[in-house]
């Protein structure tokens, strides 16, 4: 028996098929559907919620990310928004009663070239403004923060400073899964695992579809008042069955971990030049991960090109990664937003809601997404902090472009 | 590891052709002009199947072609 085993959570699993109705059903059993599966039911005392997963929960996205937790954007809408996640996340363990294995460590965006450093000394800037804790600094404190740094690059890609985000962190991806389902499954909420949604039952009119009451699954149909898609990858299939169209495409992000690093390695590291990101898992493993396939695809498999071209990149800053081995690797399907920003709340059709265009980015954000889209559901009005996001910004030229922050591109 | 037809170089591996994009499709449905340029420039199909998509050999013939590409397997298709 070890740590990991010894504090696994106890999930109060109800019993029987699912009933013919709920208030709310939502779509994925992923981060973002039990979170706000969990806030619906702590926040607003609404229980008659299911959460139906295709597969075991946590078992999409939420289990095949990179477990980083920031808020150092570079638009203030979303500062503010992952600001509010990265609060909720250092809270969560406290109040779940859940461990997370929430762990600060700092993020060290490393900048290569003079405009990479305006880029990071604005981000700097504009985060402080924005309620984020982020400061630019200089070589020298790079090093001291993180002693396994090659300064020089390898020659062709000289460190010549980094924004330091003091409050990023990391924590366990599948412990904040089962701690949002653990206390949704307490406050009663059903969760149905092994059940997938194989189409919408809606009303129809000559215009398209007018509203969506309820899921069509292998067990039979379920009404509901509110349905939510929390689906990853998959949610074009989901949007097209109730006739919204997504500017989503669907792509495949690759990471792996290396066999464990014996010493501590302390921060969160990204390069935005190279394009890729490095961590310490808390078994020692070396995690890191770059920028997502750049054909769409729904495949989950990995490629030794990835492998060859990521190692190499991570070689070129990190010098000591060269005597570790990769140990495994694996991908997951990003729903993927044109302009880097989630799409959140209300569609054209009624009754049917959109958690999506998490793209790579979609893990730091699980307990603010949820606290929003719970209040949403509850009181029917959209929350300030949530309300840029919405669907509708693509045809009101209110596009929330933020590319350079999601670490990937 | 995956390997593509190129129209002029014959199989080659994945790694030299760079991925374009898909052919965008507007539906019929849409009539509205304003919402037809909204879909036109943000929406994607993003179908999980067979797609016909414009593929470049960047580090062979340097030449555009379509492929037709299955989403889920990223098996080429004739």
């Amino acid at each position: 028996m070890n740590e990991f085993v010894e504090t696994l959570l106890d999930l109060p699993w109800q019993i029987g098929d699912p009933k013919p109705a709920y208030d709310v059903v939502i779509i994925g059993g992923g981060g973002h559907g039990l979170s706000t599966a969990y806030y619906l039911a702590t926040r607003h005392g609404i229980t008659n919620v299911c959460v139906l997963e295709a597969n075991y929960i946590g078992s999409g996205n939420s289990g095949r990310n990179t477990t980083i937790i920031r808020s150092n954007y570079g638009i203030p809408e979303s500062v503010r928004f992952y600001q509010r996640s990265l609060e909720l996340y250092q809270g969560l363990e406290d109040e779940t009663g859940c461990w997370v294995m929430h762990s600060t460590k700092g993020q060290i965006w490393l900048a290569h070239s003079v405009m990479t450093a305006r880029t990071e000394q604005t981000r700097a800037l504009m985060n402080a403004a924005c309620g984020a804790n982020t400061d630019y600094i200089l070589p020298d404190e790079i090093k001291a923060r993180c002693p396994q740094i090659d300064l020089t690059g390898g020659g062709r890609y000289p460190v010549h400073g980094a924004s330091y985000h003091h409050e990023g962190a990391t924590a366990r991806h599948d412990r904040v899964v089962w701690a949002y389902a653990q206390g949704a499954l307490r406050k009663g909420v059903h969760i149905h695992q092994h059940t997938p949604v194989t189409g919408l039952l809606t009303e129809t009119s000559s215009s398209g579809v007018d509203r969506v009451t309820g899921v069509q699954t292998p067990n039979g149909p379920i009404s509901a008042g509110v349905v939510l898609s929390a689906v990853g990858g998959n949610v074009s299939v989901v949007a097209r069955w109730a006739g919204v169209r997504l500017p989503i495409r669907t792509h495949a992000l690759q990471a792996f971990v290396t066999n464990a690093y014996a010493q501590e390695f302390a921060p969160i590291v990204s390069s935005n030049d190279l394009v890729f990101y490095i961590s310490q898992t808390p078994r020692g493993q070396m995690l890191i991960g770059a920028e997502y396939d750049r054909q769409a695809s729904y495949r989950t498999s990995t490629s030794y090109a990835y492998l060859q071209a990521c190692s190499a990149k991570a070689t070129t800053v990190f010098p000591f990664l060269k005597k570790l081995r990769i140990l495994r690797s694996w991908a997951g399907i990003c729903d993927v937003s044109p302009d880097f920003s989630p799409i959140l709340g209300n569609t054209d059709v009624d009754g049917f809601m959109l958690s999506t265009g998490w793209g790579t980015w979609g893990f730091k954000a699980i307990p603010v997404a949820g606290e929003q889209l719970a209040h949403l559901i509850a009181t029917g009005t959209t929350p300030p902090l949530m309300a840029p996001f919405g669907l509708d910004r693509f045809s009101t030229e209110s596009v929330m472009a933020d590319p350079s922050s999601a670490g990937t591109r | 590891m995956l390997w593509i037809d190129c129209p002029n170089c014959g199989q080659r591996p994945f790694e030299e052709y760079r991925y374009g994009s898909v052919f965008p499709v507007t539906p019929d449905a849409i009539t509205d002009t304003a919402a037809r340029n909204v879909d036109y420039g943000w929406m994607q199909d993003n179908i999980k199947g067979v797609t016909l998509e414009r593929w470049f050999h960047e580090s062979g013939c340097r030449r555009w072609f379509t492929a037709k590409r299955d989403t889920t397997t990223d098996e080429f298709l004739g």
